[in-house]
């Protein structure tokens, strides 16, 4: 039976999906501590399927001021990822990076958002890095745009995104940290549907 | 007391007697303010799609500015209101991310009201005040009370019209 919407995936094809999400948190962690030229750990990642408005919920609600980074998948694999970063996020690497201090009032400056899109950068190649090693599909990412507003406003984007597929997505929660400091980032994975038939397929899960 | 009636995405409600009516976090969805000043009654549709057109039978009504905006004026007029006293505000469709040019997402908001300014135009409901566009979300609030209506950014600051 073919994938219509994500509401239709079994538990194993689940299951796949929380696997890619442990090898792309691990691989953004390690890339993260190199970065930051210290020690990152992750605790084990998260991984549900969600409506949007419980997304929205979770992230603390509608207004809830966050940085949003978006990135094109494309490819053998067409779709979007986004991440959404809580300030305390952006707090702990621009304060390790570049001894800044983004605060809630001061917008990004240029600096900031050029790490913080970095930093997008990083770990959308670990999560499509993961993917693509364990499909063999060759997966490309767009440079990230980022925006810092209101989480409702930033989240239509995948819903309206979404409306043409379904109204779930696969949401990823990840928390990183070092000995002092913790901070949780949160992935929206957005593989179109016969993009994420593809993956199935290659992993021999179709059912 | 005065009530303060949330509308969800893809939702719309009615009002009176004073009560508020809010959405928040408007990205490029549009929000939908009507008004019958003589009957003092309120609707407000938060759209997220311009046209109902290619999905399929059943879907939610209250998601496209097409199927939406007709739904809120009959719901208006069981409250005594009167269509042809209608008058609109508007807000959202904003582009919230420069870059984006996957097909589906390509102009979203700016496409969102131009469909809803058609719409409105031809349930002949002229439009007296719009925040529309630019990079950036809106809280939208909506007082039955005068039909004014209040737009709160993350960090541009609040305006009334």
């Amino acid at each position: 039976m073919a994938l219509k919407n994500y509401g239709d995936l079994n538990d194993m094809q689940l299951d796949a999906l929380r696997e890619i999400g442990n090898i792309g948190s691990g691989n953004a962690a390690s890339s993260i501590s190199l970065m930051l030229n210290r020690q990152v750990d992750i605790a084990v990642p998260v991984v549900r399927i969600l409506d949007y408005q419980e997304v929205v919920e979770n992230l603390g609600g509608p207004e809830q001021l966050l940085i949003g980074l978006l990135l094109s998948l494309q490819g053998q694999v067409t779709g979007m990822i986004m991440f959404l970063l809580h300030k305390d996020f952006a707090h702990l690497a621009l304060n390790t990076l570049i001894g800044a201090e983004f605060d809630e009032t001061s917008p990004l400056d240029e600096m900031g958002q050029s790490v913080i899109q970095e930093i997008g950068n990083i770990m959308a190649a670990s999560y499509v890095n993961a993917i693509a090693s364990l499909t063999g599909l060759e997966i490309t990412i767009s440079v990230p745009e980022l925006c810092v507003d209101m989480a409702g406003a930033i989240l239509s984007v995948p819903a309206i995104y979404y409306a043409n597929i379904s109204d779930k997505i696969i949401y990823i929660e990840d928390e990183f940290g070092h000995a002092e400091k913790r901070a949780a980032s949160h992935i929206l994975l957005i593989p179109e549907v016969d993009s994420l038939q593809k993956i199935m397929t290659s992993l021999g899960l179709d059912v | 007391m005065n009530r303060t009636i949330t509308v969800g995405i893809s939702d719309l409600n009615v009002a009176k007697d004073g009560d508020v009516l809010v959405t928040y976090a408007l990205g490029s969805c549009v929000g939908i303010c009507l008004y019958d000043p003589i009957m003092k009654v309120a609707g407000l549709s938060h759209i997220m799609l311009p046209s109902s057109q290619g999905f399929p039978a059943g879907s939610q009504p209250h998601k496209f500015a097409d199927t939406a905006i007709g739904i809120l004026v009959r719901q208006m007029e069981q409250l005594g209101a009167r269509q042809g006293r209608m008058k609109a505000k508007i807000a959202g469709g904003a582009q919230m991310f420069a870059g984006i040019n996957n097909s589906s997402l390509a102009n979203i908001g700016q496409r969102n009201v131009q469909a809803v300014k058609a719409e409105l135009a031809r349930l002949n409901i002229p439009i007296v005040a719009e925040d529309t566009g630019k990079n950036y979300g809106r809280t939208q609030f909506f007082h039955s009370v005068d039909g004014g209506m209040r737009i709160k950014s993350a960090n541009r600051g609040e305006w009334m019209y």
